[in-house]
């Protein structure tokens, strides 16, 4: 045949992906990971049996299932499941706001570069300019100005993930640009900004959210690191990258306090990866077929 | 061939200057009066203009960013305000160590990654795959210091097989060197070892399906034949780029890698540095990433370049 | 000529069984797609399977090749191949032999493919590794079955390049794919599907890709070294025109059966199946073949003086292109083109890919500026900023993909009324009412409104463009292509409704095709381009029964049915 079905189409079957989706059993175990953890992050004040910053110094390095600390305490007698509690949030907070910068910067840029061709020298050159800094290096840079706090981690992170986005968007918008529909808007004389807000934009969302999905589990990772070395969130709020530094310190003495944290980032990612797995395979049939 | 080559090298100069504008502003942008320190706080106002004008401060903007980067580009980096010791010197002497790490690491991971793809594609179904594939995501999910410390606690401290720490000068003892070595390129790969995977096995379903596979096989070749140089080739166009992408993600994997290993790399310089704040070896390191990221991704791309004949031809004729 | 009889020119057929199909049935998965099909090849014999895409035509050859995709699998049924008749380093050995393909396992189907049955596949652009150079996928057809000598097989790969016609073939065959144009790539592929002279060459639409004019030739290349070589041919093919030019017999497949089988003439005078008949009646090519081979029974056609009522006037249009990287080099992609079209009348615009129709196309609607030239639509310049708005409200497109020019976000109705709420017109309830008319129209039900694109057929789409094209009573129509990504079928039903549109509704067509048959059943007058040149103008039949330039008449004669139609 000579038609070929295009590889995005969320709006045109939104029945058929839920379908795909829910009858993907990996992508429905991490939702339930995601959905747990969200859950225990927004739940945290109330299921935390501690405060995250109480320090019990009478009760330093306890083993797991102690009475009163389910997951042992650190050196300083903090429990640790509730630091972990508010340490997701943190976790979570800084992957969902590094991911809203992403989209917010990098859509309209992409979509402009995509669309007017003027604009897509210009744009280049600073998606460039931005791929030349990694996110430890802004973070680096950005801490050795402003001193290493939460709002650092976020712009590294998110800035660090712009240019992905801006690719993603501009290659969306380059295939969308050049399908039958949008030369016969512009036949039927729609306007540029009604083409792009109109046709382009929709076709490109399931791409968008796909490339959240990816960007998500670096967000944590990377926050998670930058606050392992100390360029990240700062004592006291508590974070799983903090409590790995210090874990680290007295890893012979309690091994457990160096694992649980850890496991918590692994199951988030383990979770969006999962999930944008299955969502990609069901906003695109063409990759799911093996 | 030749007019790719001298775009890209244009652009590449773009973003170089480009950045070298940031870095600039920014150190602008950093706290302090550096005549003001250099001076101390009792300076009279004549003395602090005299600083000024030693160091350059009273010329207008345009001036100063050319001054800076003749001196950068001379490869005066200044002096550790710490140590008081060259910064190019200090650079000399730690980069080499994130070199070797850094290289030894895209090694295990293209190797075993690339492998594991087209495992994961020739045993599609089966048990091999789904190995293959809960291997890739483990390594995307699980951030690559804690496998650090897991890998620490289970393969140094509890099995005794690698040491924890330490690094060997290559030229001195090779074999230790590699050794000492090997636990954290591992760690180091592994992300990317994961995502080289995912993307060769997908990369490997894709062209498997192609129209020219099918033709392949109706002229009777052996499957190895097919697969190396009509699936295996194809696929690579993409992982190349996908590997040039994950080069800043190495740059930062390297600068943990080396603080949990206690490797006396770059990475850890320029965070000791971040914390003593020692602006001019901060300021080096910054230059150094982000001119090395720039030029190394402009190999990949000429490498990219190599192995797709419609960009090497295309561009030629 | 491609019009010779096969029958009388074909030495070599001598009537022995070579490839005995019986009762296959393959599923993919769970469902079924061939149901029992029976098929024999003599050597030396010329086979056509002819169908629609669906109709299982492709499955069996890949059963054939032991190359079913995916989760095929042939469930019933026994595939044999005369392997006996020359051992397999092509000596002959004396007596048949045959072997059971479908027990083969894949080491033994290794030793089938390629060096007893040779393919030709579909998709020149896609069937060749982009990687990899030209000479060197020749020559793995030859090394895949034990030739090891490099220098033989360089001398062989330059010897199958030439004898396929690739002139140079030397310099050529270490070029890469994308050097070489349509006709060239599918060369190359025969070229790999002779290498090893097998005795059955599977040729799969290998030309469904290509331009007309080369498409005639690349089917006779390939029907002259079948010939040459007495090698048997099974020819896939949805064009049944082609297949009673070329072959000796012609199967007719519809869901996964035989429906006919049979002697080329007796298929097409004396069509058994219901199916079959459909197939001939609507086949554009064949009745157009017939319409040509009846000269002098000419409709007289209602053309009066071609600028009087015009609705679209052309002229001395031009357009250039600076071509990339070549130091200022320009292609003149429409090359002094003057016409117009007279009101309620359809013009049809018949070229080759890389003649220009469709820029012209592009220049009528405003998507292109000329570089000269002018296009005047009731007077008015697309051009003007003035005129713009008025025009593309009396000027509509239909573009040829019916997948890709309706956005897949968007339902039907939002679809059609789109040109509507651009232009601010109606309310909402009187746009609602709109659409219903408009679905009616162009006969689709109003409970498909709500729908989204991907839930209709390739037809159905279709339609949802027309309607919408109508939508603010347009005066002009240009459609590009509109019917070529259609099955033959939905092809005549679509045809169908734009003439019945245009009677009722008084529109004109622009209608560019590059299937001249299209253009003579739907259009009033025709104009032919070549490489940006107007090269014939007239009426319908003045184009078609009376062609004045070699180039219309090379195009004519490439269409293929008509050794039958006389």
């Amino acid at each position: 045949m000579t038609v070929v079905e295009s590889s995005h189409e969320l709006g045109s079957n939104r029945g058929k992906v839920l379908r795909s989706l829910r009858s993907a059993p990996l992508g429905m175990l991490g939702l339930g990971m995601l959905v747990t953890m969200a859950a225990l992050a927004l739940l945290a004040p109330v299921l935390a049996p501690h405060s995250p910053t109480q320090v019990h110094f009478e009760a330093p390095f306890q083993q797991p299932l102690t009475v009163g600390f389910l997951f042992g305490t650190d050196d300083l007698g903090r429990d640790i499941l509730s630091r972990m509690l508010y340490g997701i949030q943190v976790s979570l907070q800084v992957g969902l706001l590094s991911v809203a910068l992403a989209v917010v910067v990098g859509v309209p840029l992409g979509l402009l570069a995509g669309f007017w061709n003027w604009l897509d020298g210009i744009i280049s050159r600073l998606t460039d300019l931005m791929l030349a800094f990694p996110f430890l290096i802004i973070a680096v840079g950005l801490a050795a100005i402003n001193g290493p706090s939460l709002t650092n981690v976020v712009i590294a992170l998110g800035i660090a993930q712009v240019p992905t986005m801006i690719r993603v968007v501009r290659g969306e918008t380059l295939r969308i640009k050049s399908t039958d529909f949008v030369t016969g808007a512009v036949a039927m004389n729609a306007s540029g900004p009604r083409i792009m807000l109109q046709h382009v934009l929709p076709n490109c969302t399931s791409a968008i959210i796909v490339q959240a999905t990816v960007i998500m589990p670096v967000a944590v990772i990377g926050e998670a690191m930058l606050s392992f070395l100390g360029i990240g969130v700062q004592p006291p709020t508590p974070s799983l990258g903090i409590m790995l530094a210090d874990a680290q310190q007295y890893i012979g003495r309690s091994p457990t306090a160096a694992i649980f944290p850890g496991v918590a980032i692994a199951i988030i990612c383990l979770g969006f990866n999962l999930f944008g797995d299955a969502l990609r395979d069901a906003l695109d049939p063409a990759s799911a077929k093996k | 061939m030749g007019r790719f080559l001298l775009t890209r090298l244009w652009q590449s100069a773009v973003t170089l200057i480009l950045a070298s504008i940031v870095i600039f502003v920014g150190i602008r942008a950093l706290p302090g009066d550096p005549a003001l320190a250099m001076a101390g706080e009792e300076a009279s106002p004549e003395q602090l203009a005299q600083i000024r004008a030693e160091l350059g401060l009273d010329q207008s903007l345009p001036v100063q960013y050319l001054n800076y980067m003749g001196q950068i580009l001379t490869g005066d980096l200044g002096r550790s305000t710490r140590y008081g010791t060259e910064v190019s010197a200090m650079i000399a002497d730690t980069l080499p160590v994130t070199l070797f790490l850094s290289v030894y690491a895209i090694l295990i991971a293209v190797i075993i990654g690339i492998g594991l793809g087209v495992l994961a594609e020739r045993r599609k179904g089966r048990w091999p795959e789904w190995m293959a594939n809960f291997a890739a995501l483990i390594g995307l999910s699980v951030p690559n210091f804690w496998l650090g410390i897991l890998a620490i606690l289970w393969l140094a401290v509890g099995l005794g097989i690698f040491p924890a720490s330490g690094y060997v000068e290559f030229s001195s003892d090779p074999l230790r060197s590699i050794y000492h070595l090997t636990m954290p390129a591992f760690i180091l790969g592994a992300s990317i070892m994961a995502v080289i995977m995912r993307q060769t096995r997908a990369s490997m379903l894709e062209t498997m399906q192609t129209d020219y596979v099918r033709t392949a096989r109706a002229k009777g070749l052996p499957p190895s034949r097919i697969l190396l140089r009509y699936g295996l080739r194809n696929s690579l166009i993409v992982v190349v780029t996908i590997v040039g992408l994950q080069l800043g993600g190495l740059i930062s994997g390297a600068v943990i890698t080396e603080q949990i290993f206690g490797l006396p790399g770059f990475g850890r310089l320029t965070l000791d540095a971040v914390f003593t704040r020692d602006y001019p070896v901060i300021q080096a390191a910054v230059i150094i990433v982000t001119f090395g990221y720039v030029l190394i991704n402009l190999v990949v791309d000429i490498l990219y370049s190599v192995i797709n004949p419609k960009i090497r031809v295309g561009a030629s004729s | 000529m491609s019009t010779m009889t096969s029958e009388t020119q074909n030495p070599t057929h001598s009537g022995e069984l070579l490839l005995d199909v019986q009762n296959l049935h393959v599923s993919f998965g769970q469902t079924q797609v061939l149901h029992g099909v029976d098929l024999q090849v003599q050597a030396g014999e010329r086979v056509a399977i002819v169908g629609q895409s669906g109709s299982g035509k492709s499955t069996v050859i890949a059963a054939v090749l032991g190359l079913l995709a995916g989760s095929g699998r042939v469930t019933d049924g026994s595939i044999r191949l005369d392997t006996g008749s020359t051992d397999d380093a092509g000596n002959p050995r004396g007596e048949a032999a045959f072997e059971e393909l479908t027990e083969l396992p894949e080491s033994g189907m290794r030793r089938i493919r390629g060096n007893r049955i040779g393919l030709v596949p579909q998709d020149p652009s896609t069937n060749l590794n982009p990687s990899m150079k030209v000479g060197a996928q020749v020559a793995d057809a030859l090394r895949a079955h034990g030739m090891r000598d490099k220098q033989a097989i360089n001398n062989r790969v330059v010897e199958l390049m030439t004898e396929a016609g690739i002139p140079e073939a030397r310099r050529r065959a270490g070029q890469f794919p994308h050097e070489f144009s349509g006709g060239m790539r599918q060369r190359i592929l025969i070229a790999i599907a002779l290498a090893r002279e097998p005795q059955l060459i599977i040729a799969d639409e290998p030309t469904s890709a290509l331009d007309v004019t080369v498409q005639r030739v690349i089917l006779d290349h390939i029907q002259s070294l079948v010939d040459e070589r007495g090698t048997s041919l099974l020819f896939i093919t949805h064009d049944l025109g082609v297949a009673a030019d070329r072959c000796d017999r012609v199967i007719v497949m519809l869901n996964g059966q035989i429906v006919e089988q049979g002697d080329p003439q007796q298929i097409l005078t004396d069509p058994q199946h219901e199916y079959t008949r459909k197939l001939i009646d609507a086949a554009p090519t064949l009745s157009s073949a017939k319409a040509l081979s009846q000269a002098g029974t000419v409709t007289e056609s209602q053309e009066g003086q071609p600028t009087e009522d015009a609705i679209l006037v052309v002229e001395n249009l031009v357009k250039e292109y600076r071509l990339r990287g070549t130091g200022g080099g320009i292609l003149r992609a429409v090359d002094d083109v003057s016409f117009s079209i007279p009101r309620g009348t359809t013009t049809a615009v018949v070229g080759e890919s890389g003649s220009g129709k469709s820029t012209v196309a592009k220049i009528v609607l405003g998507l292109e500026k000329p570089t000269s030239g002018t296009t005047l639509i009731d007077g008015m310049d697309i051009n003007q900023r003035a005129h713009r708005k008025i025009l593309r409200r009396r000027m509509q497109p239909v573009f040829q993909d019916p997948y890709g020019s309706l956005d897949p976000t968007h339902s039907l109705e939002r679809l059609i009324d789109e040109p509507l709420r651009i232009f601010g017109i109606g309310n909402k309830q009187q746009r609602r009412d709109r659409v219903a008319e408009l679905l009616d129209h162009v006969a689709l039900p109003l409970s498909a409104a709500q729908k989204r694109p991907g839930e209709l057929s390739g037809g159905q789409r279709q339609r949802v463009a027309i309607a919408r094209a109508l939508a603010l009573e347009p005066e002009l129509i240009i459609a590009d292509e509109a019917v070529s990504a259609l099955d033959v079928l939905v092809q005549d039903q679509i045809l169908e409704l734009l003439v019945d549109l245009q009677n009722r509704l008084g529109l004109s067509y622009l209608f560019i095709t590059h299937d001249l048959a299209v253009a003579r059943e739907l259009a009033h007058h025709a104009l032919v381009m070549q490489k940006g040149k107007l090269v014939e103008h007239g009426t319908v039949d003045e184009v078609f029964l009376n062609p004045q330039q070699p180039y219309t008449q090379d195009l004519l004669e490439a269409i293929p049915g008509q050794s039958l139609a006389a």
